[in-house]
């Protein structure tokens, strides 16, 4: 009893954590399931995100700032999409990747151009900011939102996947392009959808994120977006439940870490668990097997 | 129904159908026959754009289609149903069926009527994933589900291949069900036997080109095509 009092406060920040990556790894594994493609720039869009929220709030009101967010970033999704992957559909899969690297560069330097390199504070957003008490940690309101909220657009996500026809339509993409054109699926609206869904989660994962933190750089996306891409090599890439634990598991497993007193250690850990699990189960917890797509 | 006139298809330098022509009349069933590599396949795919045809002309009811969008292609009526059958393994058995349907808004129960009478073997399996199913329902399934798109014009790549004879049989009485009741048919064939006892028209296809033509029964009984297809 004493131990999880002592550690309530890093389970509840683990399991908020958690689900931000959550909402941030669903556009790399979905991504990934349908291009085979790993989205370096994943990250960056939802560093993108928060500052567009940052400028956002300084003129408009919340109600429209938010939404306004998100519609930003999907369209910068989208946009990215279109500019750096689509022209290289039939080309190697290497070229693509260098193209998501440059991708991720391309927006972080244009966040440093945009910001000045000046450190932008992130706002204080009503409700999700507000403190709360939960037994003896006190937090904020987001902490107990976050896996709420994900856990809802976890579940809707699954049922537009799983039960619609644009659904099935991801579904049969994700195992053959060619055949999926036969039936007449527009291969590549289905694409854009895949990043339109990605780029919305992340928007919304970075409002909740960034509410624990004080300000937003250019660079601010690359670590939740590492951590999240560990997520979704743990949980199996692909996966979208795969995404979802293995968010949750690493958010709480670092923090926990943190808890113990080894703070210092709580990053180096995601990443010894990418290396471990590369070798010794390189599909993840619920990947597919190694059924390359040609 | 189908005219192709003069079409030529490259993939790099090399040239796989090299200026072939030939015609798909209305309700017919037509083969087209020819040793591996001999263009069958890019021929049918050129036809539905998964390939675009270096020059030459595919016309369909009137239209030319040469280089359209395949998903325009087959909302005009022309179907595949592709080398190696290429069922969702993923998808189970009906959500394959209903994904030949994916052009279509109307419902769609008759039409899952009618394939699960051709196969009713479909129909026991209809929630087992597509993956796990034998070849030989694979192909059924390939086959319905080309048959969802409610097709005027069905093409159908080696359906026979690898299937036992008693299913090869069952396949080609499937062709022949589908052909009456007012489908046009191009199919493709090693099973040179079978096809042109099923067709009404025959092509026989070498490197690229059509070297002879004739109806099932002329091919059947030609002295060449007896020896290089009929191994008599
Ligand atoms: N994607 C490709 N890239 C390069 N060459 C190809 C490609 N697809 C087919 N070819 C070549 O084009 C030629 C015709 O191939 P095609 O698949 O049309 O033959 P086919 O008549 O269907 O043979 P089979 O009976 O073995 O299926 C072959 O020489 C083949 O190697
Ligand atoms: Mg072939």
């Amino acid at each position: 009893m004493d131990f999880i009092n002592k550690n309530l406060p890093y389970l509840l920040a683990g399991i908020s954590v958690g689900g931000q990556y959550a909402l941030i790894a669903i556009g790399y594994t979905m991504v990934y399931g349908i291009l085979r493609l790993i989205n370096f720039a994943h990250g960056d869009i939802f560093m993108v995100a928060a500052l567009v929220t940052v400028y956002a709030t300084t003129t408009m009101p919340l109600y429209v700032s938010i939404p306004l967010t998100l519609i930003v970033t999907v369209v910068l999704g989208l946009a990215v999409e279109r500019v750096a992957y689509k022209p290289l559909r039939n080309a190697p899969r290497m070229s693509v990747m260098i193209s998501a690297i440059g991708v991720s560069y391309l927006l972080q330097n244009l966040a440093l151009y945009v910001t000045g390199g000046l450190a932008q504070t992130y706002p204080a957003i009503p409700f999700i900011s507000d403190t709360i008490q939960i037994g003896s940690a006190t937090t904020k309101m987001v902490t107990v939102v976050t896996p709420i909220l994900t856990i809802i657009l976890v579940f809707a996500l699954m049922q537009l996947i799983n039960h619609t026809k644009i659904g099935m339509g991801m579904r049969a993409a994700a195992n053959d392009f060619e055949t999926s054109r036969l039936m007449g699926i527009k291969v590549d609206n289905v694409i854009s959808m895949t990043f339109l869904i990605g780029s919305l989660l992340a928007a919304i994962g970075s409002v909740l994120y960034f509410t624990n933190y004080a300000s937003v750089v250019p660079t601010s996306g690359a670590m939740p977006g590492l951590k999240a891409f560990v997520a979704a090599v743990f949980g199996g890439i692909g996966s979208i439940p795969g995404a979802v634990i293995g968010a949750f598991i690493i958010g709480i497993c670092e923090n926990i870490i943190k808890g113990l007193g080894w703070t210092t250690f709580s990053d180096a850990f995601t990443f010894a668990l990418l290396i471990v699990i590369l070798i010794v189960k390189p599909t993840g917890l619920f990947g597919e097997g190694a059924t390359d797509k040609v | 129904m189908l005219k192709v006139k003069d079409l030529k298809v490259n993939y790099g330098g090399i040239e796989a159908v090299k200026g072939i022509s030939f015609e798909v009349p209305e309700k017919s069933i037509v083969t087209l026959i020819g040793a591996n590599g001999a263009g069958k396949s890019t021929t049918l795919r050129s036809i539905v754009s998964l390939v675009k045809p270096a020059s030459g002309t595919i016309e369909f009811m009137g239209e030319n289609i040469t280089g359209k969008d395949t998903n325009e292609i087959v909302a005009k009526g022309i179907t595949l149903v592709p080398e190696g059958r290429k069922i969702f393994p993923d998808l189970t058995v009906l959500e394959n069926l209903k994904i030949g349907a994916y052009m279509r808004k109307d419902n769609l129960t008759d039409d899952l009527n009618w394939v699960y009478d051709l196969f009713p073997r479909l129909k026991e399996r209809h929630w087992q994933p597509g993956g796990t199913l034998s070849g030989g329902e694979q192909q059924m399934l390939a086959v319905a589900r080309a048959l969802m798109s409610r097709p005027k014009l069905i093409m159908m790549d080696e359906p026979s291949l690898g299937l036992a004879p008693l299913i090869v049989k069952g396949i080609f009485d499937i062709i022949k069900e589908i052909n009456r009741q007012g489908v046009t048919i191009l199919l493709i064939e090693q099973n040179a036997n079978m096809a042109l006892r099923t067709a009404d028209v025959g092509y026989v296809m070498e490197t690229g080109s059509i070297t002879m033509t004739g109806t099932g029964a002329e091919l059947l009984v030609n002295e060449q095509v007896r020896a290089a297809y009929l191994g008599k």
